[in-house]
Order: C-alpha cells, then structure tokens, then sequence
C-alpha cells in the first residue's frame, strides 16, 4: 500500500477564511449553499476588490493622464501603479511592455489587427493548436480573410494533450506567429508551454501565449518563458470584468502600429500630420478602464498574499478528490485526459444532455457550465457538442465536490441511469 | 425533487429516449430547420400536406430531453390536424410555457391533451427555447423559411 503524502500544514491554505472574503459564496441559492463551480468562465470576487473600486470613486476618482489637478495626479498614480503590479506578475522587464485592454479577446485581437496587418502576408502562416478558445481562432479567421494569410492547427492526441511532433512538423519557412492556450479551457490541460517556445524559438518565430486559464492558478515568468506576447482577462484572476492585460515585449510593441486611434494614444494632432504616444499608451486609445485597472490591482494584491504556492497545492488537492469521485459515478465520462491538468474537468453522463445535467444540479444551488465552451472545434474532436464542466478556483473545497458528486447521483436518479 | 419531476416528467423522458417519429420524410412538401446556438439543440422538420392537413410529420435533430421529447410529441399531436389548427396549438403551447398568470398557463396546455406534460418548463425559464424550438421550427417549415430559426 503506497500512504499519499498529507499536504503539509506550511501549504495549506484556509479555505474557511478564504471563503470570507468572498461575499456572494454566504448567500444561498434557492435556500442552499452556492457551490460555485464555473471560475473557468469568470471567478467570483473578494471583498477587497469591489472594496477598491468603490474607494477609488468614493475619495479619489479623476480621468487619468490628463488633469494637472491633485486628483487626477493621484488617480494617474493608482492607475499606474497597476501596470507595475502587472509587471511584477508577470515579471516582464519593463512596465511599458504591459497594455491594458478589455480583456484577453481584446488582446489577441490587437496583435492580429496590428502585428498581423503590418507583419504578415498572403501566404504567410499562423500556427495555433486544436484546443484554443475561439478567441485564439476568430481573429486568425479574421486575418485571413484580410490579408490572406493561412492557418495552420496542431493536432492533439485523445488524451487532450498537444502532438508536439505534429505541431514542430507544422512549422515551415512561411510560419510567422505561433498562438497557443497555456491552459485549455475546455479540457484543462496544461501546454507544455516551455518546449512550445523553444521549438518556436529554434525557427525564430515570435509565440503568444493565451494564459486565460492560467493565471489564476500558477505563476508565470514572461522572461523565462521567452514568450513574446502573453495575454490574460482580469475577471478570471478574481478582478473585475472590462480588464485584461497584453504583455509584448518592448522591441515588437515598439515596432508595431497602433489599431485604434484616439486621445490618449497621441503626442501631437494637427489634420496634417498625428504624432503617436510611447508605449504602453500607444496602444490605449480613449479613456481607460480606471476602475477595472485598480480592481485588477486589488486582485492582484489578493491572490498574491495567498501565494501561488498554496493556490497550486490546494486545487491540486481538489482536483485529486474530484477526479477520484467522479471516477466512482458509473456512466460519468470524463472528456480528455491530459497528464498535466489545471483545475477544468469536462464530462458526459451517459447520454443525458450537459443542459439537463446543469438544470437539474442547478436546482441544488450548484453551478456548472453547459455547452460548447467557445471550443467547438474541441468539442468536434472528442465527438461531441457539448458537455458539462466542473472548474475550480480558489474557494472552492471538498463540500463542494460532495454537492456536485451527490447533484449526479440525482442526475442518475431522474434519467435512471 | 418536485420541481424537477415536474420538468422531467415520465412521458418527457421517454419520448426524449425513444422519439417517435424520427427521421426525414423523403421528398417532404415541408421542410424548415432550427437551432439553438447556445445548447447547441438542432432539429429539422418535414412534413407532408394533403388538403392543407397535416398528412405526416417526422424530425430529425439532437439536443436536451427537453428538446427531444417535445419534438417527438409534437409531430404525434399535430398529425390529421389543418394548418389553422396547428398555429393555434402553438400558441396555446407557447402561453402554456410562458404566461405571467399561472391560471392562464395551465388553461391554455389543458386544450393540448398530452402536450399539457410540458407545463412544467414554465418553472424554468431558461429552457422555454428548449421545448419551443420543434415548434418555431414547424411554423418555419409552413411558412417556407429556408433560413434556419433561432429561439435565441
């Protein structure tokens, strides 16, 4: 018999306190205990950030970068200050290489409207994977259709996991851009992110990474990766929604153009002749997301005093509890099995409809995603249209699992299965 | 647990397990297709007309038991009947799933025999466009409507 290591008390995190500082997790669903299980499509927020946001317009609100007044000074700084927080994060090299946009879609759209205007053409490839968001293939789509370069996909295998030799085989002369989930949404696999960028690298190709999915869950070293831009939404890393941050490194920000034209993004405007703003500002037209960006901050702070040590340790507890509990339901399929997995577990239950799975496990204040997971071509490769996922986030604990486990057997109940 | 054997009551779940009428009629005079974008629920409908009366209808699609079930009853409940008729039943079934007033809901199914299994769905209104897409796809496929409907 091998004993399982018990976590030790030093990386255990307070799931009772931490469950404190959410709000809406003490208030009950239709009488019951809210068991939020869907942080995977947006996570629900501390105290602090709302805290935050209401602080900033209760007793410092101003437009930012624009006032020579105290107040909007004191705004610019806290608005700031985020991007250096961001920085930190992340730890990229320089806090200019960090632009604030409404979320990871805005960010992967602006490096296909402006990277992939000006750098790419007819004929020249974009390699993504068989598991991105539609946010990571629309607006290739998009691009293709304007410039009419091709897109490439990297094929993974039925465990849900990246085919590495396909993918490097898909890199040619003509490959201008890599774009790869380091976290799929829909399966939870974890990318091998790291070999990713050094095959990338070998072939002098620039990587984005869409880190969605990871962010909330581990810490991410831009320098190390090497990767040369790495986009994130502020509403999964418990922050508001409206914010999400694009991380280029300098020399390509640098050299890009801006997509959107505006205030803010200017030094100089005659009708002759429009001089653009330095980085990161270049890149933000028009008045910011302030609040959403001291939000963010907050969120920041937030996950950051936990550490992502005690994060990683925790949900991989949970993950473990929740994998083996599921494995007990007879007729529960999990779809994909990848080695590596962040805190997303899609399934099937029988031939029940995910709809009529969340319906009925909704009903006990528990709360799945249904659908396609904006990944239909996901979907399409494990053969299905839809299916049910359970995601985890920081609040979540081993109750939690027995509401979801227990809203199953219910499941069975109804469709006797 | 009341709640949700209302929703899935017995008749719901087996027509949603064995729907009747399944499949295309083969050089239909009717033909319309719906989907759900979101669940992702896709049926199609096809009928045969005799003397402005439905003569046969069938369906093919996938989707929730919500959907399936409701698809199955419905080309049962619509055979022999005129098309003046069917419109009516759809309304009667669409205020059945959606009126404010609890009476007027329960009288409006009470004219629609089986289809009356249904009532339920009124508790749960996200899943209305579930049980009402055969429908808005039937009418689609009387007013020939080539464009797939949408219940979203």
């Amino acid at each position: 018999m091998t004993a399982i290591q018990p976590i030790t008390a030093a990386r255990t995190l307070d799931v009772a306190r931490i469950r404190q500082d959410f709000p809406i997790l003490s208030r009950p669903v239709r009488g019951k205990r809210l068991v939020f299980l869907d942080s995977a499509a947006s996570a629900q927020k501390p105290r602090s950030v709302t805290e935050a946001e209401r602080d900033i317009y209760e007793t410092g609100y101003a437009n930012v970068h624009r006032g020579v007044y105290w107040l909007s000074q004191r705004a610019t700084g806290e608005f700031e200050a985020v991007r250096e927080k961001v920085r930190r994060l992340l730890n990229a090299r320089e806090t200019r290489e960090i632009v604030f946009v409404r979320g990871a879609t805005e960010a992967i759209n602006l490096v296909a409207q402006s990277f992939g205007r000006a750098f790419l053409s007819a004929g020249d490839e974009v390699l993504i994977s068989h598991m991105e968001h539609h946010s990571n293939i629309v607006p290739w789509q998009m691009l293709r259709e304007y410039k009419g370069v091709v897109l490439k996909v990297a094929p993974i295998d039925d465990a849900g996991e990246l085919d590495l030799e396909a993918f490097e085989k898909l890199i040619g002369p003509r490959t201008k851009l890599i774009a790869v989930t380091h976290v799929a949404n829909a399966l939870g696999t974890v990318v091998p992110i790291e070999q990713v960028i050094r095959l990338a690298k070998g072939h002098g190709i620039p990587v984005l990474v869409d880190g969605c999915q990871a962010v909330p869950h581990q810490a991410v070293d831009v320098q190390a990766l090497d990767c040369d831009f790495y986009v994130f939404s502020g509403h999964k890393l418990y922050g508001p929604t409206g914010i999400g941050v694009l991380y280029g490194k300098a020399e390509l920000l640098q050299a890009m153009p801006p997509w959107q034209g505006g205030g803010d993004m200017i030094r100089s405007v005659s009708f002759e002749r429009t001089e653009y703003n330095e980085l990161p500002w270049k890149f933000e037209a028009g008045t910011p997301h302030i609040i959403g960006a001291i939000g963010l901050g907050a969120a920041i702070d937030y996950v950051q005093s936990i550490g992502y040590d005690a994060i990683a340790a925790h949900e991989a507890d949970l993950l473990a509890c929740a994998l083996r509990e599921l494995s007990k339901i007879n007729s529960l399929r999990i779809i994909g099995q990848p080695r590596h997995r962040s805190g997303v577990i899609s399934f099937a239950l029988g031939d029940v409809h995910p709809h009529d799975i969340a319906t009925i496990l909704d009903q006990d204040g528990v709360c799945v995603r249904a659908g396609h997971h904006c990944a239909q071509p996901t979907m399409d490769r494990f053969g299905v249209s839809a299916t049910a996922r359970a995601s985890f986030g920081i609040y979540n604990d081993r109750d939690d699992i027995d509401s979801l486990v227990a809203g199953l057997r219910k499941v069975q109940e109804v469709f006797r299965l | 647990m009341s709640e949700l054997r209302d929703l899935y009551q017995e008749v719901v779940l087996d027509h949603a397990k064995r729907p009747r009428n399944f499949g295309a009629i083969h050089a239909p005079s009717h033909r319309a297709d719906g989907h759900n974008p979101l669940c992702g629920d896709k049926v199609t409908v096809t009928l045969t007309m005799a003397d402005r009366h439905i003569a046969d209808a069938r369906f093919e699609g996938a989707g929730c038991a919500i959907s399936m079930a409701s698809a199955s009853l419905m080309t049962e409940a619509i055979r022999g009947k005129s098309e003046a008729e069917v419109r009516a039943m759809f309304e009667e079934f669409h205020a059945g799933l959606t009126a404010a007033d609890e009476g007027a809901a329960v009288s409006a199914l009470a004219e629609l025999d089986k289809l009356a299994v249904f009532g339920g769905v009124r508790e749960f209104p996200v899943r209305v466009k579930c049980a009402t897409l055969p429908w808005h796809t039937l009418v689609a496929a009387l007013d020939h409507i080539s464009e797939p409907v949408k219940t979203e």
